[in-house]
């Protein structure tokens, strides 16, 4: 069982000529392996903030990140050790993989580097993470990335991810840059590779709507404090603060829309 | 009572590649003064190629293989828009018809303050007017979207993306057009702000009575801004309601799948299996 706490964290940045800005206020929750926490907010709220604390990209000017227990390394052999338990899928599928190279090795590469299997299983491994991923190896390993399709793109980020075999992914808007019609099967896949894996998963959003049916706790963040901890049913259906309420108000529920405009239509 | 604005009839667009992709197939509209229309579909499906592709903005390889697009002007007069030589097309567009383009927070001028990217419009589109009324207008407009003409000699950095968002709206609106297509207009945009903006679209129609072809894949999101929704498919039509019977009696297959595609804020839960 691993356990990542985040226990009191603050972070400031200053900012040239306008003082000091504070992204994170007393910021603490608890993820556990096998556990999705859906993280909202709007813009500037604080969620990449967390991100980059987590994977120790900024350090939190006070507080503490504990990992099991023992603080996050700061340099070294030690920290890349920790990266590999946590490990990042980020949002834009086109951005975060290099057009110069093969899908073989966007993921062997992590394999390599850590050292997660002896070199003559490697593109075993590369073919098994693959096919973990539901896409078929022998089609897409030798391709680029602009020959693949967003929704494929994304997936083999994902087994980029796995590579390491990570206990936690932090999963930035992982499928807000794709189809609607195909978001349903990614996010299908990372509930799926959760349960199978025993993952414990940040899923940072401000989906309401996908963070509700993916999450277990949803943290509401609002201008760098947590205004709201619970589960996703009862956050987005029972929202005890204003500014849930207002983030529920403004997102898309045509449920509510045909059900308000016309008694008789809606589906309920 | 309604009176039509816009006649799209048998409208065809090919990508003249190999092998040839036909992204438009005869597609036939009717779009209604001031309505908003929504124009939903997954990515490839022909519904940026048929928005650009009613008021000739397509590059080649794309062409126009037949159909008309008649514009039924506020004057009486109805326009023909295949048979505009290039000089009435540069006045026709933005003067009739406007855009606000996919990532419209990126497509201001960064080296140039927002009032003068305004003015330019006028100048362009309306030689008479002085610099003083220029500015006068200008100003006005960033009032209308909210952004305050104080913003005027602000650069595009210095403003948030909900901002630059209201001034290519304000852009699009300022020589009152008649028609304003809008490609994923909110897509970057947090919920708050995407809320505010749309909030804003439907207010500014009410008040100058244009029509909007809204395109984006965000289903729920064109639920509840259109009055109609044409949903597209390999470059065709499937099905054309009022966004109520859209929701309620979709009769088309694809239709149908295309709505439990997207998990329900307050539906059952069920959708990602966990």
């Amino acid at each position: 069982m691993t356990v990542l706490d985040f226990t009191h964290v603050t972070k400031i940045y200053n900012v040239r000529g306008a003082g000091q800005m504070k992204a994170l206020d007393d910021v603490s929750f608890t993820l556990r392996s096998g556990q999705t926490i859906g993280l909202v907010g709007q813009s500037g709220s604080g969620k990449s903030t967390i991100a980059k604390i987590l994977t120790q990209l900024e350090r939190p000017t006070s507080g503490e990140v504990l990992l099991d227990g023992a603080p996050i390394p700061r340099r070294g052999r030690a920290l890349r050790a920790y990266r590999q338990q946590l490990r990042m899928v980020f949002q834009d599928p086109f951005a975060s993989l290099n057009p110069y190279h093969s899908i073989r090795y966007h993921i062997e590469r992590p394999l390599r580097l850590d050292g997660v299997v002896p070199r003559e299983q490697i593109e075993a491994e590369v073919r098994r993470l693959l096919e973990r991923v539901r896409l078929e190896p022998r089609t897409v390993i030798d391709r680029r990335p602009h020959e693949l399709s967003g929704g494929q793109r994304q997936r083999v980020a994902i087994a980029r991810a796995l590579a390491s075999r990570p206990r936690l992914l932090v999963a930035d808007e992982p499928v807000s840059m794709l189809d609607v019609s195909i978001r349903l099967g990614v996010l299908n896949l990372l509930a799926d590779l959760q349960r199978e894996e025993g993952l414990g998963v940040l899923y940072i959003t401000h989906d309401l709507a996908t963070a509700r049916h993916f999450s277990d706790e949803i943290i509401v963040l609002n201008q760098g404090r947590i205004v709201e901890h619970g589960p996703a049913d009862d956050v987005i259906l029972r929202p005890q603060d204003p500014y849930t309420r207002e983030l529920r108000a403004a997102s898309p529920d045509p449920e509510k829309h045909f059900a308000s405009q016309s008694p008789a239509g809606g589906l309920r | 009572m309604s009176e039509a604005l816009l006649s799209i009839q048998d409208f065809s667009v090919v990508y003249d590649v190999d092998p040839p992709v036909a992204a438009v197939k005869n597609v036939t509209l009717e779009l209604q003064r001031g309505e908003i229309l929504g124009l939903a579909g997954e990515s490839g499906c022909g519904k940026t190629t048929l928005a650009y592709g009613v008021q000739r903005l397509l590059k080649a390889p794309a062409v126009i293989t037949g159909g008309s697009v008649t514009f039924h002007d506020a004057t009486g007069e109805n326009i023909d828009i295949n048979a505009l030589d290039p000089e009435q097309m540069r006045r026709f567009r933005w003067d009739k018809v406007s855009m606000v383009f996919q990532g419209a927070m990126n497509a201001l001028n960064p080296v140039a303050p927002i009032g003068a990217q305004l003015e330019d419009v006028f100048e362009v589109h309306r030689p008479g007017m002085s610099a003083r009324q220029r500015r006068a207008e200008a100003k006005e407009l960033l009032e209308i979207v909210k952004v305050g003409a104080q913003r005027i000699r602000s650069f595009p950095h210095e403003l948030s993306g909900g901002m630059r968002q209201r001034v290519m709206i304000a852009m699009a609106l300022a020589l009152r057009p008649q028609l304003m297509v809008m490609d994923e207009p909110t897509t970057a945009l947090d919920v708050l702000v995407q809320r505010e903006i749309l909030r804003q679209i439907s207010q500014l129609r009410h008040e100058f009575g244009f029509s909007v072809i809204f395109i984006t894949h965000d289903l729920p999101l064109l639920l509840e801004i259109s009055d109609r929704i044409a949903i597209m498919r390999d470059g065709e039509i499937v099905e054309l309601d009022t966004a109520e019977q859209i929701w309620n009696n979709p009769t088309n297959e694809y239709t149908r799948t295309l709505l439990s595609s997207f998990p329900r804020l307050t539906g059952e839960r069920g959708v990602v299996v966990r």
